[in-house]
C-alpha cells in the first residue's frame, strides 16, 4: 500500500510538483497576510514573506556555504586516517 | 525507593549480571521484563530523598526524585524498553548487558543527589557504553572504541578534579545542586567542561559522530539517547543560567549542521543532527530562565525518541543490506517502505513540523530565547532548524530510498523491512512521536516547572511552515549540490588521530633509536664498566676490607690469649695487674 501510494505520485511527477507550488504560494500567502503577527519577536518578522525568504535563504546559506567549507581541504578521501 | 534495591539502576544492574543464566526461551521474555521493572519503578517513584547512605565522612544519595530528574528517568526508562526491543534478536548476552549497564550508569546520575555517586555511575555510563562500539566487531571499531575512552577518560579526569576542587573549595560540600555561576570558580569551570564534554560541545564534540557512526546497529539506538542527554540533565541541575552555554549552544547547533551537509555516512549524519540538536538544549540551559530549561527538558525528552528512531531506521537498513553510505544507497523505498515511513515520521518530527513532537519542544527553546531579547540566538537555532529539516527530513530520506540507485545488485537483493521486533520498536517510538506533538499534556504535565508555552497558534504555525517548505524548495533546487560524495570530513579529532600518529612514529623512531643507541653504549662502556668496578670491588674486599678484619680479628686473639695467660686464678698476681694498671692510669691522668 505504501509503495502504492509513493508510485501515485512518481507517476504523475509533474502534477505533483505543480501542487507543490501552490501549496508553497498559499502557505507564503496565508502567513504574510492573514495571521495575526502581533506576537512576532521582532519588527522584521513582520515583513510579508519574511519566513518563507528566511527559510529559502537560510537552506541555500547552508548547503553553498557548508560545500564551499567542505571544499577548503576539510572533505577528503575515505582512507585518509588510514596511512 | 525507600529500600535501595528498588532503584531503577540497581535493578537494571542486578538486570544485567543475571541475564546470562536465562537462556533458550526465557531469554526473549526477560529481556524485556528488566527494562519494564525498572520503567514501572521510576513511574512509581514519589518525590523525596531516598537511599541515603553514610560511608566514611561522606553521605551518597542515591535517590532524589523531583519533577527534573523524573522527567529525564521516564525518558531513559522507556527508551530501555523500546531500544532492548529493537535488539530482541541479538543472541550475543554480553551486547545487552553492556547496553543495560549504560542504561543503569545514565539512571543512576539521574537520581543521584551528590557529586561522588554521580561520578561512579558517569565512569560506569562510559566504561559500558564503550562495549557497544566494540561489539560492531569490525576491524576498525577497536580503534574508535579506544578513541572515545580515551576522551571519556579525559573528561571523567577534568569533571573528578572540578568535583575535588568544590570539596576542598566548600570545606566538604559535594552536593549535587544548582551552582554558583554567575560568580564561576576554577572547581564550577571543569565540572562544568566535564558535563559539556559528554554533551559533545565543540570543540570537545569529536567523539560523538566517531563514536556513533560506528557503534552496533542495536548499541547506536542507546548510544544516541543516554550520554548526551545525561548531562544536559546535569547540566540543567547544576549549570542553569551559564551565560557561556547559549553561544556554545548556538555554536553547536549550527556546527553540526554544516557537518551533515558534508556527510556521506546515514548514521554519522544523524549524529552530527545530535550535536545540533543537543545545541538547542545546551542554549536553553544557558538561558536558564524557567520557560528555558522547561524547553530544554521537553526537546531532550522528545529528542531521545525522534533521534531513536531515526537510528533505527538507519540501523535497519545498515542491518538488511550491509550498507550505510548514501553513495551505496539509493531508490529502496519499493524494498522498505515501512522502514522509510517509520525513519520519515522521525524526520518530521526532529524538524519540528506541526502534529509531531520536534514542534512542541524545539520551539520552547527558540521562544525563550527570543523571549529574553537573546535574538542571535534566537535567529540563529531558527536557522539551524532549516538545516534540520534539509538534512534528516529530506537528504536521508531522499539519498536512501528514492535519489539514484546506487545499490549493488546483492544489496538490493537483500534490501528489506528488518524483523518484526526491530519494526515494532520503530513503530513504538513512531507512535509515540505523532502523540507527544498531538497530546501536549503527556510532555508538558512532565516538565520542572509550570508550562505557560502554548506552540499551536496561528503565527507559529505560520512560521514554522513557511520556514520547512521553503527549505524544501531550497532542498530541490540544489539537489545536485547535495549529491553523495565517498569521503569524510576532518574534524577536530584530526588533532588526536594525527597527534596519536606523530605519538607512534616518535615512539617507534627517533625514541626506539635512542633506546637502541643507548643499549648499544650501556653493552660496550656501562658491562666494561661495571666489570671494572666488580674487579676492582673484590681485590679491595680482598685486600683490604679482608686483611683488616683478619688483622683485628688476630689482634683480638692474641690478646683474649695474653689475658687467659693472665687469669691465673691466683689473688696476688691479680692485685698486682690491678694495682699496677691503676698506678699507669693515674699517671697518665697526672701527666697528661
Amino acid at each position: 500500500m505504501i509503495v502504492s501510494f509513493i508510485d501515485f505520485f512518481r507517476d504523475r511527477l509533474k502534477a505533483t510538483i505543480r501542487w507543490c507550488y501552490v501549496l508553497l504560494v498559499v502557505v507564503a500567502i496565508w502567513g504574510s497576510f492573514f495571521v495575526d503577527n502581533s506576537h512576532a519577536h521582532t519588527s522584521w518578522e513582520k515583513f510579508p514573506f519574511f519566513w518563507s525568504v528566511f527559510g529559502f535563504f537560510a537552506c541555500a546559506l547552508i548547503i553553498i556555504g557548508s560545500k564551499w567549507f567542505g571544499h577548503l581541504g576539510i572533505m577528503t578521501r575515505e582512507d585518509y586516517y588510514d596511512d | 525507593m525507600t529500600n535501595i534495591w528498588n532503584h531503577p539502576a540497581f535493578i537494571m544492574i542486578i538486570g544485567a549480571l543475571l541475564l546470562p543464566l536465562f537462556k533458550g526461551s526465557a531469554r526473549k521474555p526477560y529481556l524485556l521484563l528488566v527494562p519494564v521493572i525498572s520503567f514501572l519503578t521510576v513511574c512509581g517513584l514519589n518525590h523525596g530523598v531516598y537511599g541515603v547512605v553514610n560511608i566514611i565522612d561522606w553521605q551518597l544519595t542515591f535517590g532524589r526524585v523531583d519533577s527534573l530528574s523524573q522527567i529525564f528517568g521516564f525518558i531513559m526508562s522507556l527508551m530501555c524498553i523500546v531500544g532492548t526491543l529493537y535488539g530482541l534478536h541479538e543472541e550475543r548476552a554480553v551486547d545487552h548487558m553492556a547496553a543495560w549497564l549504560y542504561v543503569a550508569g545514565s539512571l543512576g546520575v539521574i537520581y543521584c543527589g551528590d557529586f561522588l555517586t554521580l561520578f561512579v555511575f558517569w565512569e560506569l555510563m562510559a566504561f559500558a557504553s564503550v562495549f557497544l562500539i566494540w561489539f560492531r566487531r569490525r576491524p576498525q571499531s577497536l580503534a574508535v572504541g579506544y578513541r572515545y575512552l580515551l576522551v571519556h577518560t579525559a573528561g571523567g579526569l577534568v569533571l573528578l578534579a572540578g568535583f575535588i576542587l568544590r570539596y576542598m573549595e566548600t570545606g566538604g560540600d559535594l552536593s549535587f545542586v544548582q551552582l554558583d555561576v554567575l560568580h564561576p570558580t576554577l572547581a564550577i569551570w571543569m565540572i562544568m567542561i566535564g558535563f559539556i564534554l559528554n554533551a559533545a560541545v565543540p570543540p570537545l564534540h569529536s567523539w560523538l559522530p566517531d563514536a556513533y557512526g560506528e557503534a552496533s546497529v542495536g548499541g547506536a539506538i542507546f548510544m544516541c539517547a543516554f550520554t548526551t542527554k545525561t548531562a544536559i540533565y546535569a547540566l540543567a541541575r547544576s549549570c542553569a543560567g551559564f551565560e557561556i552555554l547559549i553561544p556554545l549552544g548556538v555554536c553547536m547547533a549550527l556546527y553540526g549542521v554544516v557537518y551533515a551537509v558534508l556527510e556521506n555516512d546515514c548514521r554519522r549524519l544523524l549524529a552530527w543532527h545530535i550535536i545540533s540538536q543537543v545545541g538547542y538544549m545546551v542554549a536553553g540551559v544557558g538561558i536558564g530562565t524557567e520557560m528555558a530549561i522547561n524547553g530544554a527538558c521537553a526537546h531532550a525528552f522528545a529528542h531521545i525518541l525522534y533521534k531513536g528512531l531515526l537510528f533505527m531506521g538507519c540501523g535497519s537498513v545498515l542491518y538488511m543490506t550491509g550498507k550505510s553510505k548514501f553513495s551505496d544507497l539509493g531508490g529502496l523505498y519499493k524494498k522498505m517502505p515501512r522502514t522509510f515511513i517509520f525513519t520519515m515520521i522521525g524526520g518530521l518530527s526532529i524538524s519540528a513540523f506541526p502534529l509531531f513532537s520536534g514542534f512542541v519542544s524545539k520551539s520552547m527553546i527558540i521562544a525563550a530565547g527570543f523571549h529574553e531579547h537573546i535574538l542571535w540566538a534566537g535567529f540563529g537555532l531558527t536557522l539551524a532548524s532549516a538545516g534540520t529539516f534539509l538534512h534528516t527530513g529530506l537528504k536521508v530520506p531522499y539519498f536512501i530510498w528514492f535519489g539514484k540507485n546506487n545499490c549493488s545488485e546483492e544489496t538490493w537483493e537483500k534490501a528489506q523491512d528488518p524483523p518484526w521486533n526491530m519494526q515494532a520498536a520503530m513503530f513504538a517510538a513512531a507512535f509515540l512521536c505523532v502523540f507527544i506533538g498531538c497530546y501536549l499534556p503527556f510532555l508538558y504535565d512532565k516538565l520542572p516547572y509550570a508550562n505557560h508555552y502554548h506552540p499551536y497558534n496561528g503565527y507559529h504555525l505560520s512560521e514554522t511552515l513557511q520556514i520547512l517548505l521553503f527549505t524544501a524548495f531550497g532542498f530541490f533546487l540544489l539537489l545536485k549540490k547535495l549529491a553523495p560524495e565517498p569521503v569524510i570530513s576532518i574534524d577536530l579529532d584530526w588533532f588526536y588521530r594525527k597527534g596519536g600518529k606523530v605519538f607512534m612514529w616518535l615512539v617507534r623512531k627517533p625514541i626506539q633509536a635512542i633506546d637502541t643507541a643507548w643499549g648499544c653504549v650501556y653493552k660496550t662502556v656501562g658491562i666494561a664498566g661495571l666489570m671494572l668496578t666488580a674487579k676492582f670491588s673484590g681485590w679491595f674486599d680482598w685486600n683490604v676490607i679482608d686483611t683488616v678484619v683478619d688483622g683485628i680479628a688476630r689482634t683480638v686473639r692474641l690478646i683474649g690469649g695474653s689475658v687467659r695467660r693472665l687469669q691465673s686464678g691466683q689473688l696476688q698476681y691479680n692485685i698486682f695487674f690491678a694495682a699496677t694498671i691503676a698506678a699507669a692510669a693515674i699517671f697518665a691522668l697526672a701527666f697528661v
